[in-house]
């Protein structure tokens, strides 16, 4: 890990620019927002997974400190939510879910609200629940929604390069096997949190903790029956989001719906039970993957057939096949490929996105599948892997153009750092993951763009605009240090305008690791557009040539001068405007990367600019008596293109394999008849300080020509390979191989038995 | 405020200054050093006493506040993230560690999550890692992994325990 000396600001360590704020409590969180005559709002849920109802409201209406209650005869013309537009805000006469939303309150406080909650008079007539995939499937299965009458979601998936049934038929060796992924929740530490303000009847600003700014614009325009151009969403500091955040929700339209019926300012803030209750879940999947091989241990086949419990609701979870399909068609080199997958409705919670959307369920199938292949070959799984490495330069099956590609170096690099020669003790075991994602953007809408203003003014304070949200995951900070390397400034006096859709300039949000990389190099070319103007300047009032003037630390001087006597940016920039036709220094970059919109049916084209790669590594000891799997040691390396914040990547890293640890071996939404029996944070269980391992981060700089001086995206990377690498060295442990996640001590202690 | 029942009056002293204001009886501390005294920097993560994201000082002591009644904390001293940094803007040491370290993605834990760490530090002024992991155990965090946070913990409490050297 050496620092690089390349550059003055990029590289190096670099504290976050809002740390400041959220180490003193002035963050201003979605909770802390104050505006004159706010009421606060509340959601009426379900009490049934699957039923018919009436509803009486009168009771509730007459408690005093009610301003409003509200269903869905309400407003009847208010649009349905989702991917699929499948979801209505607020139900009407039937619930498919715990989560349904069936009325909503506005009172002059919490309690008044709950009160009023309680008053609500629903009568329940029950359905026959569909909690199980498999019934859902069946040919008289109870239908959860008349536009899906065999309770599958009209979208499927079915991906296909060569032949893979002949070659998997062909191969020397061959395996098949089932995997079972967990419902996980995003816990953010910060619950849901919504207020809005109307003025005049189409007049509307929202408070938000969206990652999608612009599309919520969007999406509440056309839900609400409004103008998007009457609209302002303005951010707050957001608490975690991880994805949780990339959709427009019920409990949102219905904070506007609540504002509008009352003329004043409305706010629902779930609590935590709530928030495990109400908000989306990372997509639970069945997965049966097949490989082949030839006695060499070349791949040859793979077959990869997924069936995911959608829920009651489409939110983006029911895409996340999507982006399975980059690991399942490129993670390695495999001739003959077939992807299908399916959505399933079930009166279950409905998922949505989550750090790595689909790749990290997708990645925990493939790689522990390949070490079943590697046990039946007789190879070292680590050989295998080596073997079939992808390489620069390679278009895989999906039509992904990798340019650069450090999974060689990745993999060597964990294997030293892991020491993999170094002989187990009983009980203990090694394993490995390989990783491929998104690391150049991920053209999903037809817009993968977002634009940067950036403007000098007179005292050299840089000002960076933009329409990228910042989650946590420190792009603020990366924006500042690009901007201070390219225009000498130093950091403390660079600050970041967004959080507002009325200033921000359209990105298409937090997601797919985009926006480091896709936000980085827009910022970076405004910056040196900015740079352009502060030159010319300079000469002018050198009165020598442009080419002639030397920019060197945030200062200008005329070659073969010295910068003792060269004009610092504050005064180039004064001297730009303090005369007649004065100009401003400020310019603004709208940055779309070189990628493609994939074709829905074939799934092929080259979703990402660039693609990230990495290996996680991981010791383990189990005990045989507990069941309990501690890991001794987890190596992550990632192919990063380019550190550009060294701290930033490692928390990055840090926090993603701390997620990962959890998917893979506690965490676990339990569902009974479509009921969640742990929305609590005593019973669903977060990794806390004391289960983390010793970790080891290796970064491989592969200088991706497309990323900002080289950098790819890694914002879900430390998750994806992360619950693979944990049980194959499991299954390196004890003999035997658990494929349902999590691996948690009963699970272990059943299959060590098994092995006896 | 319309409550149930009826409304207590007590005096909390929060980070130094007198709040007084009739209560529910149900009322929770991290309610009334929102609500009453509109300090924001203490966060809520649960209101259950499981996350840690709501940690301030009592007397001293730290609490989870969303698990302690107000009506307890009256004529009782609380300090909270406003109130542990110096004049003009100064901050605690821990603070300062928590930035430069890089303890701090969303930000949502950490005033708990530094409050925690102070009372800690006082208990055990020299620790080792383990132990920092072991005295944040009732902190959550979603985003950092803990990795950077025992960093921060173990940098202040050197810089802390040199400044004291420094002084004897
Ligand atoms: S908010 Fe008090 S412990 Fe979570
Ligand atoms: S920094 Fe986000 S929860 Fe700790």
């Amino acid at each position: 890990m050496t620092e690089n000396n390349e550059y003055n600001v990029i590289g190096k360590r670099v504290p976050k620019v809002d740390a400041r704020e959220k180490a003193t409590g002035a963050a201003i969180f979605g909770h802390d927002l104050r505006l004159p005559g706010m009421l606060e709002g509340k959601i009426l849920r379900s009490k049934r997974a699957h039923a018919n109802f009436t509803i009486d409201i009168s009771k509730a209406e007459k408690i005093p400190g009610v301003v409003a209650v509200i269903t869905a005869e309400t407003y009847p013309h208010v649009k349905n939510l989702g991917f699929l537009q499948d979801n209505p805000a607020l139900k009407k006469g039937k619930v498919c879910s715990y989560r349904d939303e069936i009325a909503a309150v506005a009172a002059v406080n919490p309690e008044t609200a709950e009160d009023a909650i309680n008053a609500i008079e629903v009568e329940y007539e029950d359905l026959p629940n569909v909690c199980d995939i498999e019934f859902a499937c069946m040919e008289n299965a109870p239908v959860l929604h008349e536009h899906a009458p065999d309770n599958i979601l009209k979208h499927r998936y079915d991906f296909v390069h060569g032949d893979p049934e002949k070659a998997l038929e062909e191969a020397d060796f061959k395996v098949t096997s089932t995997y079972r992924l967990q419902y996980v929740a995003h816990c953010c530490m910060e619950p849901c949190f919504a207020a809005a303000q109307w003025d005049g009847p189409d007049r509307l600003t929202v408070y938000s903790t969206t990652q999608i700014p612009h599309l919520m614009q969007r999406d509440l325009g056309r839900v609400l029956g409004i103008p998007a151009a009457h609209i302002r969403i303005k951010q707050m500091v957001i608490g975690g989001a991880f994805g949780s955040k990339l959709d427009t929700y019920p409990y949102e339209i219905i904070t506007c719906l609540l504002a509008k019926k009352t003329g004043r300012p409305v706010r629902i803030a779930f609590d935590r039970e709530e928030e495990f209750i109400a908000s989306v879940t990372r997509q639970p999947a069945v997965i049966t993957v097949s490989h082949g091989c030839t006695k060499d241990g070349k791949l040859t086949a793979r077959i990869f057939d997924a069936v995911l419990d959608n829920g009651s609701n489409s939110s983006w979870g029911a895409t996340t096949p999507h982006i399975m399909a980059n690991p399942v068609s490129s993670l390695y080199k495999v001739e003959n490929v077939r992807m299908k997958a399916k959505m399933v409705y079930t009166n279950n919670a409905y998922a949505g996105a989550f750090r790595g959307y689909g790749n990290p369920q997708a990645t925990f199938a493939i790689e522990s599948n390949l070490d079943e292949l590697a046990k039946v070959a007789g190879i070292d799984p680590l050989e295998l892997r080596r073997r079939n490495f992808n390489e620069p330069g390679e278009t895989t099956p999906q039509d992904l153009k990798i340019t650069t590609c450090g999974m060689k170096e990745c993999t060597e690099a964990a294997v030293e750092a892991i020491d993999y020669d170094k002989p187990l003790e009983e009980w203990e075991g090694v394993g490995f993951a390989n990783m491929i994602h998104v690391g150049g953007g991920a053209r999903i809408y037809l817009s993968d763009g977002s634009g940067v203003t950036v403007k000098v003014d007179d005292f050299g304070r840089v000002v960076i605009i933009t329409g990228a949200t910042e989650i946590g995951q420190g792009t603020d900070t990366a924006m500042a240090m690009i901007a201070s390397e390219e225009l000498g400034v130093p950091l403390e006096n660079i600050s970041i305008l967004n959080s507002d859709t009325d200033y921000g300039m359209w990105d298409a949000g937090v997601h797919a690791s985009r926006t480091t990389f896709i936000v980085g190099n827009a910022t970076l070319r405004a910056c040196r557009m900015v740079k352009e103007q502060l030159i010319e300047a300079a000469a002018k009032k050198m009165k020598i040539e442009p080419g002639k003037v030397v920019f060197e630390k945030g200062v200008f001087y005329p070659e073969g001068g010295s910068p003792e006597d060269g004009m610092k940016v504050d005064k180039v920039a004064r001297s730009m405007h303090f005369r007649r036709q004065g100009k401003h220094p400020m310019a603004t970059y709208y940055y779309d990367p070189p990628n493609e919109l994939q074709d829905m049916k074939t799934l092929k084209g080259n979703v990402s600019s660039t693609y990230a790669y990495g290996t996680h590594a991981c010791r383990v000891k189990v005990d045989p008596e507990t069941g309990k799997v501690k890991i001794l040691k987890f190596v992550a390396a990632h192919d990063v293109g380019k550190v550009i914040n060294r701290q930033g990547i490692e928390g990055q890293l840090h926090g993603g394999i701390a997620q990962g640890i959890g998917y893979a071996l506690m965490e676990d939404m339990v569902f009974e008849d479509g009921k969640l029996l742990n929305p609590n944070l005593l019973d669903y269980k977060l990794v806390m300080a004391r289960d983390m391992p010793p970790m080891e981060l290796i970064f491989i700089e592969t200088d991706d020509p497309e990323g900002p001086y080289g950098a790819k995206g890694i914002g879900e990377a430390g998750l994806i390979p992360t619950a693979a690498a944990i049980a194959n060295a499991v299954e390196s442990a004890i003999g035997a191989r658990i494929r349902d996640l999590p691996i948690t001590p009963e699970k272990v202690l059943a299959a060590i038995r098994g092995v006896k | 405020m319309t409550a149930k029942g009826e409304m207590i009056s007590i005096t909390v002293t929060i980070n130094g200054l007198p709040y007084t204001a009739a209560v529910s009886a149900t009322m929770n501390l991290t309610d009334f050093i929102r609500e009453v005294a509109n300090l924001t920097g203490t966060n809520v993560g649960c209101g259950e006493g499981e996350c840690g994201a709501c940690t301030v000082f009592l007397d001293g002591s730290s609490v989870n506040s969303c698990i302690v009644l107000a009506v307890d904390a009256d004529g009782k001293e609380v300090t909270t993230i406003e109130g542990i940094g110096g004049p003009n803007g100064d901050l605690h040491p821990v603070q300062q560690a928590f930035i430069d370290c890089g303890a701090i993605q969303c930000g949502f834990c950490t005033p708990g999550m530094i409050m925690q760490a102070i009372w800690f530090l006082k208990q055990n002024p020299d620790p080792t890692p383990e132990e920092v992991r072991a005295g944040l155990e009732g902190n959550l965090c979603r985003c950092t992994g803990y990795e950077k946070i025992v960093d921060a913990v173990l940098t202040a409490a050197q810089q802390m325990n040199a400044v004291e050297t420094s002084v004897r």
